[in-house]
């Protein structure tokens, strides 16, 4: 079977996602503007230790290999480690992502001697004043320490977690020397409108020369940088980057939010992505094999407006979840289409005027202030 | 390593198999790389391999007909490869 068919098979999905994202929490202690689930504050409704657990058990019954944790920040929960512990040792593998904000000495040698058990660390900047304008004051320094803690407790190889920006497209060669310098590997990703970063992706979204240098850089690195197959609108510059060249949402990806509700992606928290509840009867695996709305999305999708564009094949119209939040039609080109097929279409979309996230767990404005992060 | 039909294989303790539609997907918790096996005959003689004392045995009890033995081969060749089959010890 060519690596082509099997594209196919999986855009028509799969018995179980290969690429599940748990945010387990909606809060965090830092406020990044670009932050995918508008977090910082936690949900009341957030699911238990009890039902955490069960739904490990569903993923463990649909063999799901491993998930990947986010929030929010994961190491706010108390149980944090109790539900690692049960995730590992019921053969689900877990990589969580991480503002390194608790990861102290000893936590870094608990860590360190788990099985099964990545890390991302979350880095936007080489230095602070680039990272800290996006993450926050005193984030930077957050990260490094965690860094500093993971290498003395020989963790291995955690991963450095960028969002490329316009800000660090220039920093990607030394983003890559950090992460040698810690035996890490380096993982970069896409800028999504999501969440708070609707409100920012404008500002800080690469420009069309940043894209390319994006491509040329990867295209150099090849597998040894991982992106989460994040950068396939890109494709259309020419030579495929390596992965999957697909939207995996509700294909081979879904998201389970800090409440139970199962989302296409992790870039899509919003009514219209929502195929149901993991609370509902027949839990998350129904949801994932019944539900409409995770159905339609294995049919086959029009290319639209792209359709008569030659690049089709390489890019599929990019990212449904940049469509969606910049207030594209998802049938067209992705905002950042490199052919620039969508830069009529965007300047006549009035900002404000496309959807807003489905739910906002951002602090008040005043309460972020107070709350400066403490200095190390 | 090279696989013939008198190898003697099992699936890699650190790898787990997942029937899907188009064969199955093996996951390596080791490497954390996901393979591909992209028929379901493959992923039956895989999961098999371990019943029989070799390859050309498990081929056979599989009901894989011999001008198709080739393929399978380069098949396992392929998995032995990337380390989701490994040569079996044999114990006792």
């Amino acid at each position: 079977m060519s690596a082509k068919s099997l594209v196919e098979e999986m855009k028509r999905g799969l018995d179980a996602p290969i690429c599940l994202t748990w945010e387990l929490t909606y809060a965090c202690n830092l406020q990044c503007v670009h932050c995918l689930s508008s977090s910082g504050q936690r949900d009341e409704r957030e699911l238990s230790t009890d039902e955490a657990k069960k739904i490990l058990d569903d993923l463990r019954d649909l063999q799901v290999f491993y998930i990947n944790i986010g929030g929010g920040e994961p190491m706010v929960r108390r149980d944090f480690f109790e539900l690692l512990e049960y995730s590992v040792g019921n053969g689900i593998g877990v990589k969580f992502s991480t503002n390194g904000a608790f990861i102290d000495e000893e936590k870094a040698q608990r860590l360190a001697a788990m099985d099964y058990l990545d890390i991302q660390i979350s880095l936007d900047g080489v230095d602070a004043a680039t990272n800290d304008a996006v993450r926050g004051e005193g984030s930077h320094a957050m990260a490094i320490r965690a860094m500093d803690n993971l290498k003395a407790a020989n963790f291995g190889q955690f991963k450095i977690s960028v969002v490329v920006t316009r800000h660090n497209v220039s920093q990607l060669d030394e983003f890559k020397a950090l992460a040698d310098f810690y035996g890490a590997q380096l993982r970069i990703t896409r800028l999504r409108p999501a969440g708070r970063g609707a409100d920012t992706w404008h500002e800080l979204h690469p420009t069309n020369a940043q894209q390319r240098e994006i491509y040329d850089w990867l295209l150099k690195h090849g597998e040894n940088v991982l992106t989460g197959d994040s950068f396939f609108h890109l494709n259309a510059f020419g030579e495929a980057l390596p992965g999957l060249n697909m939207c995996g949402a509700g294909r081979v990806v879904c998201l389970i939010d800090p409440i139970g509700d199962v989302y296409a992606c992790p870039f899509v928290i919003h009514d219209e992505f929502k195929a149901g509840n993991v609370r509902d009867e027949g839990g998350f695996a129904k949801v994932w094999k019944q539900s409409d709305l995770f159905l339609s999305l294995r049919e086959p999708q029009s290319a639209g407006a792209c359709a008569s564009c030659g690049a089709f094949d390489a890019c599929q119209g990019g990212c449904m979840a940049a469509k969606f939040f910049t207030g594209l039609p998802l049938d067209g080109p992705d905002p950042e289409c490199v052919a620039g097929d969508a830069d009529e279409a965007l300047s006549v979309i009035a900002r404000g005027s496309s959807p807003k996230p489905g739910m906002d767990h951002s602090k008040p404005i005043t309460l972020t202030r107070k709350r400066l992060p403490v200095g190390a | 390593m090279t696989i013939a039909l008198a190898s003697v294989l099992e699936i890699h303790p650190q790898v787990a198999v997942r029937p899907e539609a188009f064969g199955a997907l093996a996951y390596h918790y080791g490497n954390r790389r996901l393979i591909f096996l992209k028929h379901p005959d493959v992923v039956t003689v895989v999961q098999a391999l371990h019943d029989h004392p070799d390859v050309q045995s498990t081929l056979s009890a599989c009901g894989v007909t011999q001008d198709r033995w080739p393929s399978f081969i380069a098949a396992l060749t392929s998995l032995e490869t990337s380390e989701v089959v490994r040569e079996r010890e044999i114990t006792g």
